[in-house]
Parts: C-alpha cells; structure tokens; sequence
C-alpha cells in the first residue's frame, strides 16, 4: 500500500528529518518528495510505501500527528487510492 | 505517478470547499422477521438490524480516516413497515419504530428509514395502520424516519391519501409543537420514489433489493461552486463542462468509499446517488452555486434554468464515474437545509410558487419548508398535490417534506438544529383548495404511462 504525506506550515529547521526519521524507524520506504516554500510557508509532499511497514496507516497518522503538532504542522497522511481515483479514468 | 497538483487540489475540496461522503446508508431487508405478535415481530427486527449493521460505523470511520475523506452519516434503510408488519395482529406500528430508534442507538447510526408505506393506488389494512401510526411514531422516536409514496406514472395519484397526508403532517405538527414541529422534517411525501436513495428521510430498502446492500450518497455543492469561480463570464458550454469535470471527482471518491464499504462489510455494493446536497454550512449551498452562474439571487429568473444546467451536468459527469447510479441523482433544494437558500427567502428572491417550478429539473421537491402554523390541512394537501402531479407527468421523482410549525407567522424563524438547519417561515398562498381536496378517489395514470 502506497500512501501519500502532505506537510504545510511555517518553514523551521528539521521538518524533513523529523518525518523521514519516523518513517524510516518503521521500515516505510519513501518513493517520491517534492517540497517547497511559498512566503515562509513549507509545503511537503512525499508519496511512500508501506508494503514492507512495521506499523499500520492508524499508526502512523497518530505518530506522525504527535510529531508534528509541537512544531505547529499539520500532517496528513492518507492511502493513495483517493488521488488516483479523483485524477484518472 | 501522482502530481503534486492532483494531490492538493483533492485535499483542498475536502478542507476548503466541505468535500465529503455524505452517507454510507446500509440497505437491510425485514421481509424474514414477520410474526402475528407484534413484541416478537419488534425483537426480530431490532435482533436483525443489530446484527446486520453492527460494523457500519466503526466501518465508516475507518475508511475516513484512512483515505482522509469525510463520511457524515452512516444510516440505515430498512423494508418499508407497513408490509413487514403487515401480518401483526395490533392496530398501531408505535412499538415497531421504537424498536428500530432502539436499534439505531445500539449500532450508532443518526437516522433509520424506512417507517413508510407504499400506497400510488390504494391502502392494504397494514398501510393504514402505519400512516396513522406516523404522528405518534415520529413524535416518540429520535432517529426514525418515515416516508410515504403515494402516486406514481405508472399508477396516477392517490387522492384519498393526499387528503390523509395534509392531517397527518398537522398532526404530526401538533404533537412535536415543542420542538418547532421536528417531527415532519422526518417524513418525506413522495411520488415514483426510488427503492434505493440513501438519503434521508425518504430512504427505504425497496422489495426488489437484496438482502442487504451499501448505497452510498455524495455531496459537494462547495466544490462545484469554486470551480464554477474559475468560468466567470464564459458560455454555458464552458459551465456545463466545468461541473460535468468536477462531478466526476466527486463521484471517484463516492465510488472508492462505497466499494470498500461493501468490501469490508461483506455486503453487495448497492448504487452511487448521484446528488449534490447541500448543508447549512457557508460554503456547501447550491443556491451559491445558481448563483454563480450569473443570478442576484436564487430565484430571480433564470433560477429553473441554471438548475436545469447544474442538474443535468452533474449527471453526466457522475455517470461516468461509477458503475451503478440510482436513487434521487440530482440536485436537493432543500430550504433550511442551504445557506443560500435561506438568504434568498430572506431577502424576498425565493418563493414557494419558484421552488415549485425548481422541482420540476431536479431531484426532490419542496423540501424542507417552514410553513405558518394556520396552514390548514387541506392547503398541506394542495400542495402535495402539485408536487405529486410534477412528478407522474414528468416520469419523475417528486417529494414534499413541509413542515407547518404551531404558533409562528411569515417572517419567524425556525431552528431544527444540526444537518435540518433553521429557515424563515415562508409564504403560502392563503386561496382555499378545500373542495378540491375533498374530492378523494384516483387521479388516473397519464397516457405517457401506456408505454407498453
């Protein structure tokens, strides 16, 4: 299963580390970020897989959550089905 | 692979244009639990609908939170009542809709419907019972709802009832008075209503559906409304393909929820409703969405034809977009249930007569319309009539959820409270329809229903 991580927030130093950290400590592989900063405003979009995953999407979304609310992020993190299935035929 | 584009732009109709699932409706046939006692008739249903619908919600929440989609309500449509009571030998279905409020509570589901009767040509002795059963039920139950069909195309109107109907809705009206008369927001009038809309307070699992089945209803007039912001001043060949565009998104997700609500549930996939319902929140109103299509205000002219476009678009798009379509699929106008709408009806652009015409090119009826309490019984009736005839000449579903609330006058207000929302009282055409309502009997079927 892939899922797709979206960050928005105020830049601030370790914001990438703080995820890839988390992911990498559960074996979630990161297949794709695309990152940017629109006036101070850090956007983050990272597509990974949890096929070889030591933990679930509930999980991660409470992990990641926890992680990100102290720094003032909001996190999600969702099953990619969604988009595809918006965005192709 | 995905683009970033795609990707944001999915997460800001759900955070910023209300993009959401608006109900996963759990279809569950009764037609097994029928018994000449009617205590036990209430434990086999409240046993069945407990055990059918015990992972629904749980089921619901689980898929919200992992692909990130709101789903609002989680509800279930039952047989209608009036034939699976049919053989109980009591003169009053009270007891059977506390039975499924009961059941509603235990599985956590915030309506259940199917209270309803089915009577286009005529009353069996069960369908008497429930529709004079109706006040008594909707005024002591929370979560039921109940709807009644009483003429079709292929079978005319039936008159006798839509005598009936004006009283009940009185009376249902009298006996809720103290809490702005909720009770008739939870029973729906219908002409050729379809067998599988999961929407509420009309659904039902009609005799021809499975055993149990997933109907899953859409939503998102606020996403049809910034797109349309997009094609300001352009021709409607650009607004119809705008909203035939974003249709079809909405109606993906729809789909993706509905397949694994069914998939995780072990229950068959039942119909995508291809509906844009609107809430009281700012943001989620189709009246907005008429609006931005060039209109002051909802109901000036133009209004029937904008509905018309929005209607017929949404269709198009959504058609493509899931594999199986059925129940209302089309625009509600519901009036308290919009803030556009309210806005329109308070500042005088919206009227009951416009409403009427609205109700001819889309889903649904005149829903959701406060009423002075003196509306008398047979003025209820009238108007049920206009809408029953729309409906059996135009081969369509009409509805009217009228709500004529004791004590208030034109320019009041009323407030429902949650998804029912709050409106003003609107204005009735005070000439008298007394005589004609008297008259009872059959309005027969229309030649167009000789289609054979």
């Amino acid at each position: 299963m892939r899922v797709v991580i979206t960050i928005i927030g105020h830049d601030q130093v370790g914001i990438v580390a703080m995820v890839s950290t988390a992911l990498a400590q559960h074996s979630v592989n990161i297949l794709d970020i695309n990152q940017n900063i629109i006036n101070g405003f850090f956007n983050m979009v990272m597509i990974a897989d949890m096929a070889g995953a030591g933990i679930s999407l509930k999980d991660l979304q409470q992990l990641l959550k926890a992680k990100a609310e102290p720094m003032g992020l909001e996190i999600k993190v969702q099953h990619e089905d969604i988009f595809k299935i918006m965005h192709t035929v | 692979m995905l683009s970033v584009q795609d990707i944001l732009e999915t997460n800001r109709m759900i955070a910023e244009n209300n993009l959401d699932v608006r109900t996963i409706t759990m279809g569950i046939s009764l037609r097994d639990c029928g018994h000449p006692d009617v205590k036990i008739f209430c434990r086999n249903i409240y046993e069945k609908i407990t055990r059918a619908a015990e992972r629904l919600v749980q089921t619901g929440e689980d898929i919200e939170a992992e692909y990130g989609i709101p789903i609002i309500n989680k509800r279930i449509a039952v047989t209608p009542i009036a034939i699976v009571a049919e053989s109980c030998r009591t003169d009053s279905y009270v007891a059977v809709a506390e039975a499924m409020d009961a059941a509603a509570k235990t599985v956590g589901v915030n309506f259940i419907g199917g209270f309803s009767a089915l009577v286009e040509k005529g009353y069996t002795k069960g369908d008497e019972i429930l529709i004079r059963s109706i006040p008594e039920a909707l005024a002591r139950t929370e979560r039921v709802c109940s709807s009644v069909n009483l003429g079709s195309t292929k079978a005319g109107i039936n008159m006798n009832c839509v005598r009936e109907m004006g009283h009940i809705i009185k009376r249902i009206a009298e006996l809720t008075s103290d809490r702005d008369a909720i009770g008739c927001a939870k029973l729906v009038v219908f002409t050729n209503v379809p067998e599988d809309n999961p929407f509420m307070a009309g659904a039902f699992h009609g005799v021809g559906e499975a055993e149990t089945t997933i109907n899953v209803g859409v939503s998102g007039p606020g996403v049809v409304k910034r797109a349309l912001e997009e094609v300001r001043g352009q021709d409607f060949g650009a607004v119809a393909e705008t909203i035939k565009r974003t249709a079809f998104k909405i109606t993906r997700v729809g789909q993706l929820v509905a397949q694994e609500a069914s998939r995780r549930l072990g229950v068959p996939f039942g119909i995508i409703d291809l509906s844009l319902a609107p809430t009281p929140a700012v943001g989620d109103s189709v009246a907005y969405i008429l609006e931005e299509m060039g209109l002051e205000s909802c109901g000036a002219p133009g209004t029937t034809a904008a509905l018309a476009i929005l209607n017929d678009a949404v269709k198009k798009g959504g058609l493509m977009a899931s594999s199986f379509v059925g129940g209302l699929s089309g625009a509600f106008i519901p009036v308290s249930e919009d803030a556009g709408m309210i806005a329109a009806v308070e500042r005088g652009s919206l009227t009951l007569e416009k409403l009427e015409a609205m109700t001819c090119v889309c889903s649904v009826g005149l829903d959701m319309i406060a009423v002075p309490g003196d509306t008398s019984a047979a003025t209820i009736s009238a108007i049920i009539a206009d809408e029953a005839a729309i409906g059996m000449i135009n081969n369509k579903t009409t509805a009217v959820r009228i709500i004529p609330v004791p004590g208030k006058k034109v320019g009041d207000q009323v407030e429902f409270g949650g998804l029912l929302g709050h409106s003003p009282i609107m204005k009735v055409n005070s000439f008298r329809s007394d005589d004609f309502i008297a008259r009872g009997g059959r309005i027969p079927a229309p030649i167009r229903s000789l289609t054979n």
